[in-house]
């Protein structure tokens, strides 16, 4: 399986996401912003970090870089494409998925793990995945997920929603909700369930030293999957 | 304007200082002139006061690669690895603009590692603030936080440990001390020194904007009311050029282009330049029409005093400028050939067409000032006697309860879940245990870190409490499994002109040395701030110590929360029932006399040599160092941060229960084994002469004094972890 990491200046989990591909089995590429060709790829991700500074609005200026106009178009021929916490910024600045992501409530940045509850596996994302719920890790300042009425309304009816923040055992109460974001949301999905936008990093729970394994489910399912 | 007398006083030049400059230059200097001398002469650049002391510290060892007087220290690793590391202080202008000031203290040091090709792969940060009822206090905490934090997580380097303090000395003076550690090859290290005649000299990096111009000399003065007025001074920061900065640099190392580099830190141009000039023993020529200026009008005098953030210069070798301009133009950074490297020995500055300054560099740094400076020796405090009536009606639990909810004791959970601390994917120890632990990037070996001060110590008696640091250091490394090899120390002081303070400062250096002497445990880098005073009331003398270490097998890496019930807890090392400057006699008894505890090197030594041997054996399931609150409290973190409890047996010794369990003696950890280890356990303790107690056996939720008194850990955990979060909240 082919992959490719798009850096942007200011990337800074780009290494790390490489580093988990290839542990799962994915050839890497790294991919530089000025570029405008993609190499041939099974999965595109965008990783985290703070694009272009995040000077502007997170993610915005990353999503006008010349690379993202060839991301677009292989998001909108069915290729896979994830973006993770500045990655899941950008993607909401190209309207890949809907939605916007706002500074966190207590508008402080928190790094800790946190448990999110698998909401739908009809996707190649978590398909085959056991667990209803995996233990993550998060780091941003401004992953308050918010979306119109109708637009929530939209991507419940299509089940949009991947994940939502929760306790251990599943329960999706506000007290579990670290951010602020509307019904809990950790990731959502485009419509067609081939870009997946999320806040947390699975890449930084690929071993037992690390803060967790179950990022180490996420990748072995994900390249399975894609087989 | 014509520079005289008072205008060079106002520069912070004392009128001796001033004469000397003119008899060296053998005529009165202009006014560029005048602000390069007032920037390399000021207590900040020149160590003018602690030059004398600082020598007699140990610095060599067989790890040690690069000691003092680089931009960072460097250590061995094995494996052609190396670890670059160093504090710096950034506490004048994070009084001023806690944001921007802490911010540009974690860039400033950041660049000080990667300027000699190593990434940054480890921040820490030691941060003292004053009371807490103190209205500046919250502010002053949050505003740092903030910086540390939008500095360091926009670099993408984790801030794995630290240390926060409160105390009413620091009311008018926050510290705010920054550690980095970056990894390199031994091969392909970089150093600040210039070589080689004609060769281009190249500004990279950020404009030079009107920020932060005589920042370094505000650094190095006592605050007085005037001081919001200085806000000017303060340098402002951008992560992500300095991202972009670190990227193109390293990029640029992986060739062999460049002879030296050198970033520009305190300062700015004026001092890089200098330094790598005088390293070199060559001259230096800059046309500074060149320099990269963000304002229109910048006069040659705001140029060379600028502290703009995230600029370097580089002394490239001839013919590879078209390459180094691509990798930053790449990058979008600024790339300018400023100037080149005479044979003048002398500064040579020229600006629209006219020579702006002439200087012999000998004169800036050989001649600078080197003060003598008068100071007091502080005879150690007669210890007090506990009254019985005094502590009859204490309830160990309530008082257990109260020290785990002092601001200097509780958890910190609100400040370090605001820094990434798991960015690169290597952090194998995260903040709230006692060090901070990533892995070497792709192999078996991990660093270990730490940064502790004792002010409280240092205050009562600074020959004791100077040792004391570094030996606290030295245990927190151990007490995670790693082989502690050198140190960095950041040496946070009142003024220097003050004999009271200036003598702190001499006992605590020699407290230093005595102690990284013995544990062969050097000081490879590190950092003076003097002035850290409001009028007359300057701070508790607060050296800082950044320890680092290595583990060579990261698996034997050792944490502190309690594992298993049913296993057998241990504390190693001998408790004398030391309670004077313990955190239970200045807040239970409110006695604030007496000596701080005791040092005896042999121990510390002996004591941590010993675990480590424990360790290597895979004898030892969980390790704390016993500090401040003593054996209780460590005791009582081991339980909350792995839910356990503990059925505690007081030991049949002479002292009471209170000054067993609350007592500072040094030198102690609390282990916890397997009861089918004891044995083996026990004769490697008693092989090597140290001392240990059985302290008790591990239970399920609940903490048991003598099966008679009791907690859940629950009501402990949540007496450590609120105070801050409801501080903050309020």
């Amino acid at each position: 399986m082919k992959s490719s990491v798009i850096t942007f200046p200011g990337s800074n989990c780009d290494r790390d996401m490489d580093v988990a591909l290839k542990k799962f089995g994915f050839k890497n590429k790294m991919v530089w912003h000025a570029d405008t060709e993609l190499p041939k790829s099974d999965l595109v991700v965008l990783p985290g970090g703070f694009s272009y500074g995040d000077y502007l609005r997170c993610g915005s200026m990353a999503s006008k870089s010349k690379i993202m106009q060839s991301v677009i178009n292989f998001a909108n021929s069915g290729g896979m494409v994830m973006g993770i916490c500045n990655g899941f910024q950008i993607l909401v600045e190209t309207g890949l998925v809907p939605g916007v992501l706002l500074r966190n409530k207590y508008l402080e940045f928190i790094c800790k793990n946190v448990f999110v509850k698998i909401n739908d596996k009809r996707n190649k994302y978590f398909k085959n995945v056991n667990n209803e719920v995996l233990e993550f890790h998060i780091a941003h300042n401004e992953g308050n997920y918010f979306c119109t009425n109708d637009q929530l309304k939209e991507i419940e009816d299509n089940s949009q929603i991947a994940i939502n923040y929760c306790d251990e055992n599943g329960k999706i109460e506000d007290q579990f909700n670290p951010n602020g974001s509307i019904k809990n949301i950790a990731g959502i999905f485009n419509k067609e369930k081939n870009v997946l936008g999320m806040m947390p990093h699975p890449e930084r729970m690929i071993d037992n030293s690390l803060s967790g394994e179950d990022g180490s489910l996420f990748f072995k399912n994900l390249i399975n999957n894609l087989k | 304007m014509i520079v005289n007398e008072k205008i060079a006083i106002d520069h912070g030049l004392k009128k001796d200082e001033y004469a000397k400059i003119c008899e060296l230059l053998n005529r009165t200097p202009n006014i560029t002139e005048l602000g390069i001398f007032s920037a390399m002469w000021n207590e900040h650049c020149s160590y003018k006061s602690s030059r004398l002391h600082l020598k007699k510290l140990p610095t060599k060892g067989k790890k040690v690669i690069q000691g003092p007087g680089e931009n960072a220290g460097i250590i061995d690793i094995e494996d052609n690895d190396a670890i670059v590391f160093k504090i710096e202080s950034h506490n004048h202008p994070s009084f001023i603009e806690p944001y921007q000031g802490a911010a540009t203290g974690v860039g400033g040091i950041m660049r000080d590692v990667f300027t000699m090709g190593a990434r940054p792969i480890a921040n820490l940060n030691s941060i003292h603030f004053g009371s807490p009822q103190h209205k500046k206090t919250k502010n002053l905490l949050r505003g740092v936080v903030h910086g540390i934090g939008g500095y360091g997580n926009c670099m993408g380097v984790p801030t794995i440990a630290g240390q926060t303090s409160f105390d009413s000395s620091y009311n008018g003076n926050i510290l705010v001390n920054a550690m980095t550690l970056g990894l390199v090859k031994k091969d392909k290290i970089f150093y600040s020194k210039a070589a080689g005649l004609d060769k281009p000299v190249i500004y990279v990096g950020s404009k030079t904007g009107r920020d932060g111009i005589h920042g370094a000399s505000m650094a190095s003065a006592s605050f007085d009311e005037k001081i919001e007025e200085k806000k000017p001074t303060v340098q402002v920061g951008d992560p992500f050029t300095e991202k972009l900065l670190l990227e193109a640099c390293l990029e640029l190392m992986e060739g062999d282009s460049i002879i030296a580099i050198q970033d520009m830190g305190a300062a700015g141009l004026t001092s890089s330049s200098i330094e790598m000039a005088s390293k070199g023993n060559l001259g230096i020529e800059i046309n500074l029409n060149k320099v990269p200026c963000r304002e229109a009008k910048m006069t040659p005098y705001e140029i060379m005093l600028s502290e703009s953030q995230e600029r370097m210069l580089i002394v490239l070798e001839n013919g590879k400028e078209e390459h180094a301009k691509k990798i930053f133009d790449k990058w979008n950074l600024d790339f300018e050939v400023i100037g080149k490297t005479t044979k003048s020995k002398k500064i040579e500055l020229y600006f629209d067409k006219e020579k702006v300054a002439d200087i012999p560099i000998n004169t800036l740094v050989g001649n600078s000032p080197m003060y003598d400076r008068k100071w007091k020796k502080v005879k150690l405090p007669k210890k007090n006697k506990i009254k019985k009536e005094d502590i009859k009606h204490l309830k160990i639990i309530d008082v257990l309860k109260k020290i785990l909810s002092n601001p200097n004791v509780c958890s910190k959970e609100w400040i370090w879940q605001q820094y990434d601390h798991t960015v690169m994917g290597d952090t194998i120890q995260k903040p709230g245990g006692d060090a901070g632990v990533v892995r070497v990037h792709g192999t078996e070996k991990a660093v270990a870190a730490s940064v502790d001060s004792s002010a409280v110590y240092c205050w009562a008696h600074p020959l004791t409490g100077g040792k004391q640091v570094v030996c606290e250091s030295f245990r927190n490394l151990i007490a995670v499994g790693a082989k502690p090899i050198a140190i960095t120390n950041c040496l946070n002081f009142g003024s220097p002109e003050n004999e009271e303070n200036m003598g702190e400062f001499v006992e605590c250096v020699e407290g230093i040395g005595e102690a990284s002497e013995y544990l062969k445990f050097p000081v490879v880098s590190g950092n003076v701030s003097f002035y850290n005073q409001t009028k007359d009331e300057g701070i508790k003398p607060t050296p800082a110590i950044g320890g680092v270490g290595l583990i060579k097998d990261y698996k034997n890496m050792i944490t502190m929360e309690f594992k298993e019930v049913g296993n057998l807890v241990l504390v190693i090392g001998k408790t004398e029932g030391h309670i004077d400057q313990s955190l239970f006699a200045r807040n239970i008894l409110d006695e604030k006399n007496g000596p701080p505890p005791e040092v005896n090197l042999f121990n510390e030594k002996n004591n941590g040599e010993t675990l480590l041997k424990l360790i290597y054996a895979n004898l030892i399931k969980s390790a704390h160092d016993v500090s401040l609150g003593g054996i209780i409290t460590a005791t009582a973190k081991m339980c909350i941060k792995g839910n356990k409890g503990i059925n505690i047996k007081k030991p049949k010794y002479l002292i009471n229960e209170i000054e067993y369990l609350f007592a500072e003696d040094q030198g102690r950890y609390i282990v916890e084994i397997n009861k089918k280890d004891f044995k083996k356990v026990s004769d490697i303790l008693n092989k090597n002469a140290v001392h240990y107690d059985e302290l008790g056996i591990i239970a399920e939720n609940e903490l048991y004094i003598n099966d008679k008194t009791k907690v859940t850990i629950d009501e402990l955990s949540t007496s450590n972890k609120s105070w801050l979060i409801n501080y903050m909240s309020k």
